[in-house]
């Protein structure tokens, strides 16, 4: 095996199953199962094979920051000695796992200020840009920026948590032609230069979104993320058909007229979410390449898992860190560095898929965006699934209008009380209701977004902003819109029935219960992810 | 005649609560009710007349009876043996058709002059239960003189009986007594035109005062809990604006009330206790952890008003000091003040909301005498079971005729 380290690495695979094909694994939370898909009418689509890594990733950090791309001076040339610079990041949603030390963030944040030290520059802030999601924990920000930056700034409040319902934070800097708010952190309003730290996972990420959303707030936030917005999406994660990005790139027009100068520095990431070897290296790879040991190792984890309470199981994935690897790095001027990031991230995540298929399958992970150190509720559940994988395809979504998707996930009823408060009201009082996005947007919304409370636990605690949840329903209600069915497999059946999906004790019980919409001998699709992929349907 | 008869048997009675323990409402089998062959209760004076029950309501007070539940401070007040039944509309020897207000006061009593709460028509307040002409006993269905509801026949005093509309079926009329008990809950609350009112608890008296308050109180927003789907439906039917699961009750409370909440760690967003609450919380369950509940939910200065009968609680009565709560009782009925300062009886309440409110849809199944284990086993599972009040029907009793 040592030999396929030099080997290049493998384009995104469809596999057609037949007989031969062994069982295909499905992430189940956290745990795993291998399911064998009927032969002749289904396929598996295979993540790209991570890309090699940048060789010398500082290197090439600091030649982006001299180099730039776009209607942009380098960087050491825009700083000077009585400036105020403002250093924004990406928060603990990306990437995902978390990747193992020195964070990307860490390594270009060392860069900038060694750049801004050089220029003397003293006024300088970094915020993490999160929005209304929870505030970084101390642990979480020093594995974000390193633990050198952390001590020289956080203990004299010049590195902290965005505040997004700070009344003296925020500023209205102006409307959009469509009468977009948008609503700014004053303190990068207000600096001579705002230089932003991007780790682009997924094509969804940077560009403007990095800056019009992460130093947003609800005020700005509500008119790109509803439902109207996510349903004329198609897909989000397809730029030129996304509102989501066309909203966001008014609002970075309107930030920029307002005359805030933005550095963008943003970076891509392989596919290496597993590791090419280790413990969860089986993970990555393509079940008919798995070897004795490979099966062996994963018949072994899979039994431990099942053995253990989920509390402990939860905590093994949490730990783990994956060993991604730069790709990339280019900084300058937001539109024209983000063009070059997203064909970067194109480059390892996009696989051809011919035609639409009438049922769905997915296996979802431990981990969404929002669940980093936390626990994966429901909610969580319904936008991995609906909201991030269904619309990880370019062209065309990868199941027919009126087909099915069908989830694996155990789907328990539970929630982290510190991160998601607002989470069991919604769950609780919103989904008990209806669970149509445009009837929760019209009747709940505005009662959870003021809610004083939340806002208290999102200024104060590490609680998501009490409207967050809604916009996790909105994520999917693309897919709502589009699905006949969703199915979950091997959910907590009350769970599963509050989100308004049925539930199924196997793969074989959900297929037949799909034939019921889609008819019998449905095509199947199966997406092996993660690792990433983004499917380009012709 | 046919009777159901509870004497004081106190072997039986240990097995009743053994029983009911176990499964609720099995203490009629093992306990000290039986099915007996009674005689016609004699009438007091000429003011009484025999009353032939057609239906007959199985309350939660009654369950608690048979299940050795029920608290021993009602053993001074009761004279054994006596048949249970208090929720009556039957027939008069002439034919009339009427319901029964069962509290046995001082004008039933022939106690004159009455005592002050009789005399200002709170007859459920009523100080003179064990004096008088006829034996011990807070209402028909716990005195031995008069009988009860769960027999082919028994006596009531004129001044108990009120006459049913024709066109007021069996099941709306035998639904008037429960209701009353839920409208003269909902007009101690006190509750202000817009206030906020929570109601623990969905059975029949659940479901009844959602009804009275949303009548009486068309602004105020009331928030239920309900354990069963059916439960939902209908207190999500008869006025109230938020049905929750019980577990879920202080988030939504919180929700509704705009209040912040207070946790254990200052981080944390679990709802242990609520800086504000409802106006108003009445507890249609009566234990000890409704009543906490309650307690936890109820704003500064609130109400807490039990209408489900408790029996020995454990209660950390903090906040009641700290928050200042009244808590209070709402045990039957008599006259009411209304919002407009005009004073009308209960009953009278009772019987046109019954009426507005369809509430005769109440009434989830009837059982004949002889399966009174059955009966009393369903009454005691109705949430589970789908139901919420179930009768006896005694208007096929061949007896009934010979009378």
């Amino acid at each position: 095996m040592k030999n396929e380290k030099h080997l290049a690495p493998r384009p995104g695979f469809v596999l057609d199953v037949d007989r031969t094909s062994p069982p295909v694994l499905f992430h189940h939370g956290d745990t795993f199962k291998l399911e064998k898909l009927p032969a002749g009418r289904s396929r598996v689509i295979y993540p790209p094979e991570p890309l090699a890594g940048l060789k010398d990733p500082d290197g090439a950090i600091r030649h982006a920051l001299e180099n730039p791309i776009g209607d942009s001076e380098p960087l050491s040339a825009l700083l000077r000695p009585d400036m105020k610079l403002t250093i924004a990041f990406d928060d603990i949603s990306l990437p995902l796992p978390p990747m193992r030390r020195p964070d990307i963030r860490q390594r270009i944040i060392e860069s900038v200020l060694d750049l801004a030290a050089e220029a003397g520059v003293d006024d300088v802030h970094l915020i993490a840009a999160l929005a209304i999601h929870r505030r970084m924990t101390e642990d979480e920000l020093r594995h974000a920026v390193g633990d050198r930056v952390y001590d020289a700034f956080a203990p004299s409040g010049r590195l902290y948590n965005h505040d997004a319902e700070d009344p003296e934070g925020m500023v209205v800097l102006g409307e959009t032609p469509h009468g977009e708010d948008v609503q700014f952190s004053k303190r990068a309003a207000e600096s001579d230069l705002v230089v932003y730290v991007n780790i682009n996972l997924v094509s969804m990420d940077g560009g403007h979104k990095s800056t019009a959303t992460g130093l947003s707030g609800y005020t700005g936030l509500r008119h790109h993320h509803n439902v109207h917005t996510m349903r004329n999406s198609t897909s989000f994660m397809d730029q030129e058909n996304s509102e989501l990005h066309a909203s966001n790139w008014r609002m970075g027009k309107v930030i920029r007229d307002a005359g805030v100068k933005i550095f963008q520095i943003e970076t891509t990431v392989n596919n290496n979410t597993f590791g090419r070897s280790g413990p969860l290296a089986v993970l990555q790879k393509r079940e008919w390449e798995w070897s004795a040991r490979d099966r062996t190792s994963f018949i072994a984890m899979q039994k431990g898992l099942d053995l253990m309470p989920s509390s402990a199981r939860r905590q093994i994935f949490n730990a783990w860190e994956a060993p991604y690897e730069m790709t990339s790095v280019q900084a300058g001027e937001v539109e024209a560095v983000h063009k070059v990031t997203t064909e970067n991230v194109y480059q390892q995540q996009l696989v051809d898929v011919e035609g639409q298929t009438d049922i769905l399958t997915m296996g979802l992970p431990y981990i969404c965006p929002y669940n980093v150190n936390s626990v994966m509720n429901p909610i969580l559940v319904m936008c991995l699934g609906l909201g991030y994988f269904f619309n990880m395809y370019r062209g065309k979504p990868l199941v027919r209008e009126g087909g099915v998707v069908i989830m694996s996930h155990p789907t328990p009823w539970e929630f982290h009380s510190v991160h998601h408060p607002s989470y069991i009201d919604f769950f609780e009082q919103v989904l008990a209701d209806t669970t149509d996005p445009i009837e929760i947007e019209r009747k709940y919304e505005k009662q959870f977004a003021e809610d004083e409370w939340y806002i208290h636990l999102y200024r104060n605690s590490y609680a998501y902003h009490g409207v967050h949840p809604f916009y996790m329903w909105y994520w999917g209600s693309h897919a709502l819109e589009h699905l006949g069915r969703v199915i979950i497999v091997g959910g907590e059946t009350s769970a599963v029935r509050r989100l308004g999906f049925q539930s199924a004790s196997t793969l074989s019980d959900a297929l037949e219960m799909a034939s019921d919409v889609v008819g019998p001998q449905p095509t199947i699709t199966h997406m092996k992810n993660p690792p990433i992929f983004l499917a380009d349907v012709k | 005649m046919k009777a159901l008869e509870f004497r004081r048997n106190i072997p039986r009675y240990a097995a009743a609560k053994l029983a009911g323990s176990f499964t609720p409402g099995r203490g009629s089998g093992v306990g000290p009710m039986r099915l007996v062959d009674a005689d016609l209760p004699e009438l007091p004076n000429q003011d009484w007349e025999i009353v032939k029950p057609r239906l007959s309501g199985i309350c939660g007070s009654d369950l608690a009876t048979i299940d050795g539940k029920s608290a021993r401070y009602f053993e001074p007040l009761v004279s054994f043996p006596f048949t249970p039944g208090h929720e009556v509309v039957g027939d008069l020897q002439d034919g009339t058709r009427v319901v029964l207000e069962p509290v046995l006061g001082c004008i039933s009593r022939n106690i004159n002059p009455p005592c002050t709460s009789c005399a200002s028509g709170q007859i459920g307040n009523c100080e003179h239960t064990n004096f008088g002409e006829i034996s011990p006993g807070i209402q028909t269905g716990s005195c031995h003189d008069t009988g009860g509801g769960w027999a082919v026949a028994f006596a009531a005093h004129k001044s108990q009986l009120h006459p049913v509309k024709k066109d007021l079926s069996d099941e709306a009329a035998v639904m008037i007594e429960p209701t009353a008990c839920g409208v003269h809950a909902a007009l101690n609350t006190g509750v202000t035109p817009e206030g906020t009112v929570t109601v623990i608890g969905s059975g029949t008296l659940g479901l009844v005062t959602i009804s009275a308050l949303r009548s009486h109180f068309p602004e105020i927003t009331i928030l239920a809990t309900a354990r069963y789907p059916h439960q939902k439906s209908l207190a999500a039917d008869l006025g109230a604006d938020f049905v929750i699961a019980p577990d879920e009750l202080k988030r939504a409370v919180r929700r509704m009330t705009k209040s912040k909440a207070i946790s254990l760690s200052s981080e944390d967003g679990s709802v242990d206790r609520l800086t504000g609450g409802s106006d108003v919380v009445v507890d249609c369950v009566g234990s000890s952890e409704s009543i906490t509940d309650a307690l936890s939910v109820t704003r500064p200065r609130g109400k807490v008003v039990l209408v489900g009968m408790p029996s020995s609680v454990n209660l950390e009565l903090t906040p009641l000091w700290h928050r200042e709560i009244q808590l209070v009782g709402a045990y039957t009925y008599g006259v009411e003040t209304l919002t407009d300062g005009s004073t009308t009886r209960t009953f009278d309440l009772a019987a046109d909301l019954v009426e507005s409110a369809k509430l005769d849809r109440l009434v989830s199944a009837v059982y004949p005498l002889n399966r009174y284990q059955d009966a009393l086993e369903h009454a005691a599972a109705a949430g589970p079971r789908g139901a919420v009040k179930v009768a006896f029907d005694l208007r096929s009793e061949k007896e009934r005729d010979l009378l």
